[in-house]
């Protein structure tokens, strides 16, 4: 029971995250169409400006706003500069400079970074909470309820404000939408900013937990599009879904077999090739769904 | 444009006249290195422009295909004993039945739902690569034997770039003739439009997988003959990255053009080593040319050249 509730705080911790990028890719889905790849890169970037500001002297709160701004600034140039350029193209043309636009943030931030692993300090300690006869980290509950009100605001944007009907109508139909007198261009460009508003907070949540370095993004770009397809893309309720599922298969995937076992129990060395391990029957899983 | 430019042909010869005058110009084997490197990833981009030029099926995990072929030649002559030119045929045996068997469910799959369905094909098989470690040496790559063919040694930058250009010319070639059969109008006609070619009588389903597997099958004979070359692999060839890298290639050099792909391959494999010299700045301009050529050659480097004459005229 007790490994249950952990394998159950593990999965949702990670789930959480993953949701947070299969909704980023979904807000910029439904809005110009293109899936972007580039999406790993804005978790990057708020985990990463955060850590260097922090090591400045910047509060943490305040390092925490600051990547988040970093990366909306990013997400707007890349729809202005990268996107928008390229309108008429076909889909697998937008995807390519989403590639290329992720390898160049990367090459980008290998320069005005560098090729470490970081780590922020947890935001309210390490002395873990026992739950349920499970141990589970603070920062868990941070990244939990960090992604529960990203959701929350973006329902209620989307919902309650002009602007955010603005973007649903435009997701619709984006003719329509721009007969009615939306100015479809600016809603694509505000949607590329808060989808990389939401992979910065995303960025910021889990980098005490998982560590952060210039090439985190490609994996967590992997696993989002994973989650958003899981869950059916262009649905938000459906990248959560499927993010949720995807962390908790995982945790569970590797926490039920031995084979996986080993490969967490080397997570804090080598973050990247145990997640891939873990990988596995969450594959086999997606492949059978869809 | 002068008639024998368009005869179907024509770019098969530039290409072996490209080949033969080539090492005329290198000073050193490290440029026979990379030319062979350039070759190996065009024969692999050829085959998966068949599956997404021609035939319009995506395909995000085809570094898989490539990975076996690779892992073939390095497990059959370490582990089992089997010669490595029997060990080539075996693994591209394997990618066309695996891709037989897998594409089969997941053929009927569109768009993004086929790229995620692909995607989760070549992380297995990554994934079993890096697992095994007793028969792959796991996430460190093992070393690979030899070609032995008839008491001859394959070894050397030059031998292998004239092995792999004969690859090429081989796969260029029957690419090229794909263009005029049934099969290849089929191809063109399920990438028009699915319905419209079911319609007209095409078995959508069959070349669908026919496709996929002439791609996979290219995309190993590449791996095994990347393996042979260099004497060692390891799971990055089969990897995600790699994939993607392959996607690249093709749409860089122009989807359903054969020789876009070579060009495709050629720029995405000397660009990284042109722009050493820059060193750290290696992939923030890596990632700025594929970002401005995409956007300013939507349909590929070939295509975008080809219409050049016919627009001024």
């Amino acid at each position: 029971m007790a490994e249950f509730f952990q394998f159950l705080v593990s999965g949702l911790t990670v789930g959480a995250v993953y949701a947070l990028v299969a909704l980023g890719f979904t807000l910029i889905y439904n809005a110009s169409d293109v899936v972007n790849f580039a999406q790993g890169e804005f978790v990057m970037l708020g985990g990463m400006v955060t850590v260097f500001a922090h090591a400045a002297g910047v509060p943490l709160p305040l390092a925490a706003i600051l990547a988040i701004v970093v990366a909306v600034i990013v997400g707007i140039s890349l729809y202005w500069l990268a996107i928008a350029p390229a309108r008429g193209a076909s889909a697998v043309s937008l995807i390519i400079i989403t590639i290329g636009a992720s390898i160049f943030l990367r090459g980008v931030a290998q320069v005005v970074f560098d090729k470490q692993f970081h780590k922020l300090p947890s935001f309210s300690g390490d002395t873990p909470v026992q739950m349920m006869g499970a141990a589970v980290q603070p920062q868990s509950f941070w990244v939990i309820g960090g992604a529960a009100t990203v959701v929350l605001l973006l329902y209620l944007f989307l919902e309650r404000t002009l602007v955010g009907k603005a973007v649903l109508a435009t997701s619709a139909n984006r003719l329509a939408a721009k007969l009615v007198g939306i100015n479809t261009a600016t809603i694509m460009a505000l949607s590329f900013g808060g989808s990389a508003a939401i992979g910065g907070i995303a960025g910021v949540l889990v980098t005490p937990i998982t560590l952060t370095s210039y090439d985190v993004g490609t994996l967590l770009a992997l696993k989002g599009f994973a989650a958003a397809m899981l869950g059916g893309m262009g649905n938000p309720f459906g990248a959560l879904a499927g993010g949720l599922l995807l962390g908790l298969l995982e945790a569970f995937g590797a926490g039920l077999s031995q084979l996986h076992l080993q490969g967490r129990v080397r997570l804090h060395r080598h973050p990247r090739r145990a997640v891939r391990g873990a990988a596995g029957p969450v594959r086999r899983r997606a492949v059978e769904r869809v | 444009m002068p008639r024998w430019v368009r005869h179907r042909y024509a770019s098969l010869v530039v290409l072996a006249v490209v080949i033969a005058l080539l090492p005329l110009l290198f000073p050193s084997s490290y440029y026979y290195r990379v030319a062979a490197l350039v070759w190996v990833s065009a024969l692999a981009a050829i085959g998966l422009n068949i599956l997404m030029g021609k035939a319009g099926q995506v395909s995000l995990g085809h570094a898989g295909f490539f990975g076996i072929g690779a892992y073939a030649v390095a497990i059959g002559p370490t582990h089992l004993g089997v010669p490595p030119l029997a060990s080539l045929l075996i693994g591209a045996v394997l990618s066309a039945a695996l891709a037989y068997l897998v594409g089969r469910p997941i053929l009927r799959l569109k768009g993004h739902y086929l790229a995620i369905a692909t995607l989760g094909l070549g992380v297995l098989v990554a994934l079993v690569i890096t697992t095994e470690i007793r028969w792959t040496g796991g996430p460190d790559g093992m070393p690979v034997k030899k070609l032995v063919v008839f008491g001859w040694r394959a070894s050397g930058a030059d031998t292998w770039y004239w092995i792999t250009a004969g690859m090429l010319l081989i796969g260029t070639w029957l690419a090229l003739n794909l263009d005029d059969t049934p099969t290849g109008r089929a191809f063109r006609a399920l990438h028009d439009s699915e319905i419209a070619a079911r319609v007209a009588g095409v078995h959508v389903d069959r070349f669908k997988l026919q496709a996929f597997v002439i791609a996979a099958v290219y995309a190993s004979l590449a791996g095994s003959a990347l393996a042979l070359m260099n004497g060692f692999v390891n799971p990055d060839q089969a990897g995600f990255l790699h994939s993607v890298e392959m996607v690249t290639m093709v749409v860089l050099g122009g989807l359903g053009s054969v020789i876009g792909s070579i060009v495709g391959a050629a720029v995405l494999i000397m660009l990284p080593q042109a722009l050493t010299v820059f060193q750290e700045y290696e992939h923030l301009l890596l990632g700025f040319l594929i970002i401005v050529s995409m956007i300013f050659m939507r349909d590929g480097i070939v295509p975008m050249l080809a219409k050049l004459p016919g627009r001024r005229a």
